[in-house]
């Protein structure tokens, strides 16, 4: 069967089966944040809640540190807007690929797209593959899932961590998966390059801003390499 | 400011900033000069992703035997280029890290 025949149902399981082996490092890391909510005082029902309100692991994680801290709500908010900035990049890349979808479409897409999700769904997307936002809401179901369940976990569990077997690896992994066979010149091996020399060097800046910098200083080089000439 | 508003504010604006050129899309004209760059998104948002996770201990940079990740790492680079199997490079990946955590 071609890429073309995949049906919906098809597709979001392609979806779903793409992100399944992230769960290995989400789901300890949902663990880990559901007790670390506890620890800072946040009630269960509300360090739940937030799972499927904010929905984004390091947000979360810093969420919780702050109100632990006793933050003011602004900086907050503030922080956790900045920790995200980086979801605009996976907007704008997937934007093209979800226009003229009904509205409802592109609401419950744009909520459901983290790291993970579109990780897992965009070399799909990019291939041009039929129902592709349906393969993204598999992606980004399979990641919600998984981490609503870990944080009821995390929650129940309370204080006791699980034994750290470092398979939160199996996030850099994954993505290590899914990148390289990208990397088919050396144009697109150059801005791997450069992001990889900037994240680091910018590692150290706060609420993980290095890390959007890095993106886009990469994206400049790549301007700088694309003739003008070549859509 | 209460945590249920601290809360939904911080839900709103994740939601906005993911939502941002998804909602655009076909009402506004990107620049020129923006378009091209999409297709690198993955490859430049993705590897500054791992990097740090593969290079650093605890902030500094790290390449010797104090670090299983990179050498790990390393090997799942290569498998992936060499089969572009998203499981193997997984499996491969996770048993370099354990054989050498075991050996050094």
């Amino acid at each position: 069967m071609t890429k073309s025949e995949l049906g919906r149902g098809a597709a979001f399981l392609l979806g779903v089966r793409a992100l399944l082996p992230m769960h290995l490092g989400v789901v300890p890391f949902g663990i880990i944040y559901g007790v670390v909510a506890m620890q800072s005082g946040i009630p269960p029902l509300a360090a739940v809640l937030m799972s499927s309100i904010v929905f984004a692991g390091s947000a979360q994680f810093l969420l919780a540190q702050l109100v632990g801290a006793g933050a003011p709500g602004l900086l907050m908010i503030g922080a956790v807007g900045l920790v995200n900035l980086r979801h605009v990049l996976y907007s704008a890349s997937v934007a093209p690929m979800l226009r003229g979808l009904p509205r409802r479409w592109k609401v419950l897409l744009a909520y459901l797209l983290t790291d993970e999700a579109y990780a897992a769904a965009i070399p799909h997307l990019m291939s041009g593959a039929a129902h592709g936002h349906w393969i993204l809401f598999g992606a980004g179901f399979a990641l919600w899932a998984g981490w609503q369940a870990a944080t009821i976990v995390g929650v129940a569990l309370g204080a006791h961590l699980p034994a750290d077997l470092s398979f939160d690896f199996a996030l850099p992994l994954t993505f290590i998966a899914i990148v390289v066979p990208l990397l088919v010149d050396r144009r697109r091996i150059a801005v791997a390059v450069l992001a990889a020399t900037l994240a680091v060097l910018l590692e150290a800046w706060p609420y993980k801003l290095g890390l959007f910098f890095a993106a886009l200083g990469a994206l400049v080089l790549a301007a700088m390499l694309t003739p003008r000439s070549e859509p | 400011m209460s945590l249920a508003m601290v809360m939904l504010a911080c839900g709103l604006i994740t939601f906005a900033i993911r939502l941002s050129f998804i909602a655009m899309e076909g009402r506004y004209r990107p620049p020129g000069w923006f378009v091209p760059l999409l297709p690198f998104v993955p490859i430049a948002a993705l590897t500054a992703l791992v990097a740090p996770d593969l290079l650093l201990v605890k902030g500094h940079l790290s390449l010797g035997a104090g670090n299983p990740r990179f050498w790990a790492g390393l090997i799942a680079i290569v498998v992936a280029a060499w089969r572009g199997n998203i499981l193997l490079t997984i499996g491969c990946g996770f048993a370099a890290l354990w054989l050498l955590r075991l050996a050094v």
